[in-house]
């Protein structure tokens, strides 16, 4: 014992890994197998275990082919939105003192860390019929005294919902690309002739690339399967993907096979981002 | 940039400090002020419902943190020391995976295996379990464990090596120095993961909608159905109690990574 490094490869401390690995075989890489299995099967009580790729195809009926393009488009949407306001809010707070740059960056990390069903309700006291943007656009003059903008239930209102809850993840990753930036870079560029806008697109957006790419992919992922927003915001004809695979399991009648076969058209369409993600990000480097 | 800046703090804001000023109102309606009031608090207090799913939640989540915690602190140590650079990276993605893998995705694949799981216990002993507490437990403690793993393993990467070796050197065994030197020192990132757990669980919905059954309501789950039933002023007042209980966590973990 006594001539072992403590780097050479010792047997209790493989056998950490063991608990972990067990828990995290037994209940997250064997339901997830199940998943599979079940998406593969026939509908019908009892199940029968009959391979089929049946329920792949009855996700292309029309109904379903637009909840998925509407939840892509969405999703979408959401990260343009967290990359237009999560952008210029991470370059203002980098630009701040030190006292100050702390103080910013916590303030846009509370929504992160608070209950995002709560989040998502405060939402609804806004944006409800006689809620407070209702009250306001009377108290202004806006509005009559008994109209409503009926901006509850709408694309707009899910979009705004989900903006709200992932707006950290995109702020986080930029920030810290932003912090390593080195600022005489830009200002070299200044110096040799170009412009702001010329210096903005030449070097500080190559070189925070990695940043904007991260950030998008953690909204994206989410996004893509939030049903909780489309819920409490979103009407009728704003159900996502989150809301048709739910639908499938908790209500009646249910339908185990086709909510797994769309859960897996969830990975795949993550998949495909994290692909993307690897293949922009190896780009970028190779620009940059 | 100001201007800019101002804006997206007044949207992060305002939603926020809307609901919390509304929970103070005296109005039974929930979007209007009618002068300040704590009735809904007082309302909030005696709700058996309430007190019943803020148990099973403190519960689910003082379970969690403990299992995570310890397995994911185990896990970050053999981590650390695997031989095979190469190995160690698959264990490491293989650790990740519940950090990607969407929470309904996670949710349903749950809900799939404690049936199958429990239409075979009836078929093989008669005995048919529910779900419940201990099943919400299992899944919350399956994704808390990569947390756990990934903020030990943060601390455990930026520690000296040399007093671990040194210990060995004058002749102390593994378990001596994992007890003596490495656990002592990376105790702080221990308890930030723990923490870290704790408002995980206490906060997730998603698998736990899932997972729970009609039994062990959690506080998310309480305000999913009250939501449903209707926006009212006591739903603002248990909001504003959660979003108060969520601040003084990260500030307290904030406060935990600063102490080096």
């Amino acid at each position: 014992m006594l001539q072992t490094s403590p780097y050479a490869p010792t047997r209790m401390r493989t056998w950490c890994l063991a608990p972990a690995a067990l828990w995290l075989g037994i209940f997250a890489f064997l339901p997830l197998g199940i998943v599979v299995a079940i998406s593969l099967t026939e509908r019908g009580s009892p199940m029968t275990w009959a391979f089929t790729l049946h329920n792949y195809a009855r996700i292309a009926d029309p109904l379903l082919l637009t909840i998925v393009a509407r939840s892509l488009w969405t999703a979408c949407a959401t990260t343009a939105l967290c990359l237009a306001i999560g952008y210029p809010l991470a370059y203002f707070i980098v630009q701040r003192g030190p006292h100050l740059r702390t103080m910013l960056y916590f303030l846009t990390l509370v929504p992160l860390w608070s209950n995002s069903l709560v989040l998502t309700y405060a939402w609804m006291v806004v944006l409800r019929v006689d809620g407070v943007v209702d009250q306001a656009a009377r108290w202004l003059g806006w509005l009559e005294t008994q109209a409503s903008l009926n901006w509850l239930y709408t694309p707009g209102a899910v979009v705004a919902g989900l903006v709200y809850w992932y707006l950290p993840f995109m702020v986080y990753p930029i920030y810290s690309s932003l912090e390593k930036f080195d600022w005489r870079l830009v200002e070299a560029a200044q110096d040799l002739g170009a412009s702001r806008v010329t210096a903005f697109f030449k070097v500080l957006l190559p070189l925070t690339w990695p940043g904007i790419l991260a950030g998008s992919l953690l909204v994206f992922i989410p996004a893509l399967s939030n049903f909780v927003v489309p819920q409490f915001l979103g009407g009728a004809k704003t159900a996502l993907i989150g809301n048709a695979i739910q639908e499938r399991f908790l209500s009646q009648p249910q339908d185990w096979p086709l909510g797994s076969a769309l859960a897996l058209i969830v990975i795949l369409l993550i998949s495909l981002s994290i692909w993307a993600y690897f293949k922009f990000a190896h780009e970028g480097h190779a620009v940059g | 940039m100001l201007l800019n800046a101002l804006l997206a703090y007044t949207f992060l804001y305002v939603p926020i400090a809307v609901l919390v000023l509304l929970s103070f109102s005296a109005s039974r309606y929930a979007s209007i002020w009618g002068g300040f009031s704590l009735e809904w608090y007082a309302k909030l207090f005696h709700n058996p419902d309430i007190s019943q799913a803020l148990l099973n939640s403190l519960l689910i989540a003082v379970a969690t943190t403990l299992l995570a915690t310890v397995l994911g602190t185990l896990a970050a140590l053999g981590l650390e020391r695997l031989p095979d650079r190469q190995r160690a990276s698959h264990y490491d993605t293989a650790l990740t995976l519940p950090i990607l893998v969407p929470d309904i995705v996670q949710g349903i694949s749950l809900l799939l295996f404690f049936v199958l799981v429990f239409n075979g216990l009836e078929r093989a002993l008669g005995w048919r379990p529910t779900l419940g507490r201990t099943t919400v437990t299992i899944a919350h403690t399956a994704f808390a464990i990569s947390y756990v793993a990934v903020v030990v393993r943060a601390r455990l990467s930026g520690m000296d090596k040399s007093l671990e070796e040194a210990a060995m050197d004058l002749g102390a065994d593994e378990w001596q120095v994992l007890r003596r030197i490495t656990l002592p020192l990376i105790w702080p990132g221990v308890v930030s993961g723990g923490l870290l757990a704790f408002t995980l669980s206490l906060d997730e919905f998603v698998i736990t909608f899932f997972t729970s059954g009609p039994g062990a309501t959690t506080l998310p789950i309480q305000v999913w159905s009250m939501v449903k039933r209707g926006v009212t002023p006591e739903i603002n007042a248990l909001s504003t109690l959660m979003l108060v209980v969520s601040v003084v966590l990260v500030t307290l973990s904030v406060m935990l990574q600063r102490r080096r």
